[in-house]
């Protein structure tokens, strides 16, 4: 297995997922010899991973049960490590569209933080391509270079440790897009575009606040991108249920025969074919919005240049 | 390898798009080819040898001409008022008349002198405020300074293009929903995927793109064959299709049960393709070229046609005088070539079927005008497990009940229904804001992943549906970010 190749059957080394129930799931490292705790019991990496094809189900040593799951840049990004406020997959999804990345694409990032989208971004450019990260705290660079290792895919990415405002991106004239997810993003501009090949390439651009929104926009003027275009993209998730409503008591109608008012008894009145008499529920399925949402992530700039 | 990047040049027979502004056209690259595209009438001969996301403008022969970097000639007076308390709009504040402008373009005036003439002959210009002078020279320029872009098709662009232009093509997906598809469908080289779809080609088209002509894809299609209009707008190097294949859904329930054979093809595609096909701004050519690339030609002689046969034909020359003979070898050739074409189709048909019989695919997408939910429950059976699954649909309530019949099923674990809210912003100094039109709705989608699919215990779908499915009370505790 790896991050940017299926494989069939668990092994050790494999970055695996274990899955609980609904959004209940964490990362494990699969190694002979060793045990993971869950709430279900215990999990015995040599009898119950190794070997074993991954979607399986797992019984634990209570009873309970778990599956086990192939790692992919977006299960990662629901359970990874945060060192950082992390991008999820709604933004990385068009990120990676507006920037027209695909398998051999040069791309160049900073910040790379807790490594979200640097894994999503290897996936894509795959294999051929190259991931150009840049991070200013030594940490965090060192922490990213670890997990790139252990996920298997460090022959597609170089980490580099320094301030990409002073120093840029460590390489120039290569790259097919630049990502830029760092509090004053209009200082690195002009770094952006040397690193961009000299042909042309996209730019994006991730800011929470609209005043950076602002300068980012007025330096890419100034540097002669053109194209450009900020947006959000916000997720609206909805809960499949099976609602029942009450119908209400309106009373009887007259005593004597006359039903000049609502006949209940007439199926074709109720408007459902679910519906009881009138006393009774209206059953329908409904896909029904969550609580609390996220109201807002960051705005995304893009920009060409040719 | 990386083929025609940012650095490519357009060449002759290209699938290229026309960028005005915020609007797009797919045309041919063809010299002597006349082409409409904004109200203006041009030859594309010009373009070709010069790079994509160059900039021509339109000169008065109808010939296309590289922009020029012109120096901004900003207005030397500042001279501005402070609000629109006294200007009135009796629209007879611009003193040159239609016939005036028309002059002027007659005579082959700049687009840029032009907006000149206008600010100058615009009695209450000076006094907009500044940022009124900004919007009206903007406008103006938009109208007279008609500027093209030639660019290079990709998702990006032939998704924007295909929701402004033609969105019941594409079921009303709108180009941020498609882009959730291909990161949710963790599509990328090496998959083996399974598409069905009924977006002329552009969901196809997308997954190709994103796994770069590595791996395979097995596209399901309904009637006699798939409609590949926008696929071919890509420009995808021939060795891309080599690995794409096609299943006809009649043969879904015969593969499933063990039925299938190929004794009985459906329509010949050729005819189906020419009825289905569409002309999305794409000229005749185009079309005929799609069907080329649609056509396997027969390379290699099959195994049941006499070779010696074929010999006695080659050597058949025209000083045979006999025109009734050449006829009748004519007509047995046509026969002979149907079918060689038929024993290809079956040999392809064959080959697609042993792909799905594996049912090891590495993913699902579903993308069309049918119901979604007879699609997945059979569609899912030749996915491997451990593997993600999106299912597009341009409404919410078949997917209400594909979630439910999928539970019921079991299988798959990770179920969600979404949408997402798309919002485009105006940036300018002291004038952002979101801008004043948004697209209502996009479609809806519904992800999730596959496990390994128990037969036979009774209560064992139940077990999970109850595990997995959150109880209400617990629903509002959850603090983890959905996305």
């Amino acid at each position: 297995m790896s991050f940017v190749e299926y494989g069939d059957t668990i092994k050790d080394g494999d970055t695996a997922i274990v899955f609980l129930g609904h959004e209940s799931m964490f990362p494990v490292k699969v190694q002979h010899g060793t045990v993971t705790q869950t709430k279900y019991g215990v999990i015995r990496h040599s009898t119950d991973l190794i070997g074993k094809k991954y979607g399986s189900k797992v019984t634990c040593s209570k009873g309970g049960w778990v599956f086990i799951l192939h790692p992919t840049p977006e299960l990662w990004t629901m359970n990874l490590p945060h060192r950082t406020q992390i991008l999820y997959s709604t933004d990385i999804s068009i990120i990676t569209m507006m920037l027209e990345l695909k398998p051999g694409s040069i791309v160049c990032e900073s910040g790379t933080g807790s490594g979200s989208l640097s894994h999503a971004l290897i996936r894509t450019v795959a294999p051929t391509g190259h991931l150009y990260t840049v991070e200013f705290h030594q940490q965090r660079a060192e922490k990213a270079r670890e997990e790139f290792r252990e996920h298997g895919v460090e022959h597609l990415v170089t980490v580099t440790n320094q301030d990409v405002c002073k120093n840029g991106f460590g390489v120039s004239n290569i790259a097919d897009a630049v990502f830029l997810d760092i509090p004053s993003p209009w200082e690195a501009i002009g770094h952006a575009k040397s690193a961009l090949k000299a042909e042309g390439g996209r730019i994006c651009s991730f800011s929470p606040c609209i005043e950076q929104v602002q300068r980012t926009c007025l330096a890419m003027e100034e540097y002669g991108f053109t194209e450009i275009n900020t947006l959000e993209i916000l997720l609206r998730v909805y809960n499949v249920r099976t609602v029942s409503l009450q119908i209400p008591d309106l009373g009887k109608a007259a005593e004597d025969n006359s039903s000049t008012g609502f006949d209940s008894s007439n199926p074709s009145h109720q408007g459902s074919p679910c519906a009881n008499l009138q006393e009774g529920t209206v059953q329908f399925k409904s896909g029904v919005p969550l609580r609390e949402v996220v109201g807002h992530t960051g705005y995304l700039t893009f920009a060409t240049k040719s | 390898a990386m083929e025609g990047g940012p650095g490519a040049r357009i060449r002759e027979g290209d699938c290229a798009v026309l960028k005005r502004d915020e609007v797009f056209k797919a045309v041919s690259v063809l010299r002597r080819r006349k082409i409409i595209f904004e109200k203006q009438w041009f030859y594309l001969d010009n373009a070709i040898g010069h790079i994509y996301g160059t900039t021509f403008e339109v000169t008065s022969g109808g010939n296309l001409q590289p922009k020029q970097e012109v120096e901004e000639t900003t207005t030397d007076t500042k001279e501005a008022g402070t609000d629109n308390r006294n200007i009135v709009d009796d629209g007879k504040s611009q003193k040159l008349t239609h016939d005036d402008i028309k002059a002027l373009k007659d005579k082959g005036i700049k687009g840029q002198e032009i907006v000149q003439q206008l600010i100058e002959n615009s009695t209450t210009f000076r006094d907009k405020t500044e940022f009124a002078q900004d919007k009206y020279i903007k406008k103006k320029k938009k109208k007279y300074e008609a500027v093209i872009t030639i660019v290079k098709p990709s998702t990006r662009i032939l998704s924007t293009m295909y929701y402004a232009r033609e969105p019941g093509k594409i079921n009303h997906m709108r180009y941020d929903t498609l882009a959730q598809m291909l990161t949710l469908g963790n599509i990328h080289a090496g998959n083996k995927m399974i598409v069905m779809e009924t977006c002329a080609g552009l969901v196809l088209g997308a997954v190709m793109e994103r796994m770069g002509g590595y791996g395979s894809i097995i596209q399901m299609y309904p009637g006699g064959g798939p409609v590949r209009a926008a696929t071919s707008c890509f420009g995808f190097p021939k060795p891309f299709f080599d690995n794409l294949h096609e299943f006809p859904l009649s043969k879904v329930q015969s593969l499933l049960s063990g039925t299938f054979s190929t004794e009985t093809l459906p329509a010949d595609p050729e005819e189906s393709a020419l009825v289905e096909e569409e002309s999305n701004g794409l000229s005749e050519e185009k079309q005929i070229s799609l069907q080329e690339t649609e056509e396997e030609p027969a390379t290699e002689a099959p195994m049941e046609i006499n070779p010696t046969e074929e010999q006695d034909t080659m050597d058949m020359n025209a000083e045979d005088g006999e025109f009734k003979e050449n006829k009748e070898k004519e007509n047995k050739e046509n026969v002979r070539e149907k079918q060689i074409k038929q024993w290809e189709r079956r040999k392809k048909l064959k080959e697609a079927a042993a792909l799905l019989r594996e049912k090891n695919a590495d993913g699902l997408i579903v993308a069309s005008k049918f119901h979604p939910t007879p699609l997945l429950l059979s569609l899912l059976e030749f996915v491997a497990p451990s593997r993600p699954f999106v299912v597009y649909c341009q409404y919410k309530e078949p997917l209400l009940e594909c979630y439910t019949k999928l539970r019921e099923r079991g299988g798959v674990i990770n179920l969600k229904l979404s949408e997402t809210w798309l919002r485009n912003y105006q940036v300018l100094p002291d004038r952002s804001h979101p801008k004043l039109t948004m697209s209502g709705g996009g479609g809806y989608l519904l992800s999730g992943i596959t496990v390994v699919l128990e037969k036979g215990r009774p209560d064992s779908s139940t077990s999970e549906a109850l595990k997995v499915e959150e109880p209400a009370s617990k629903r509002c505790k959850l603090q983890d970010l959905p996305c």
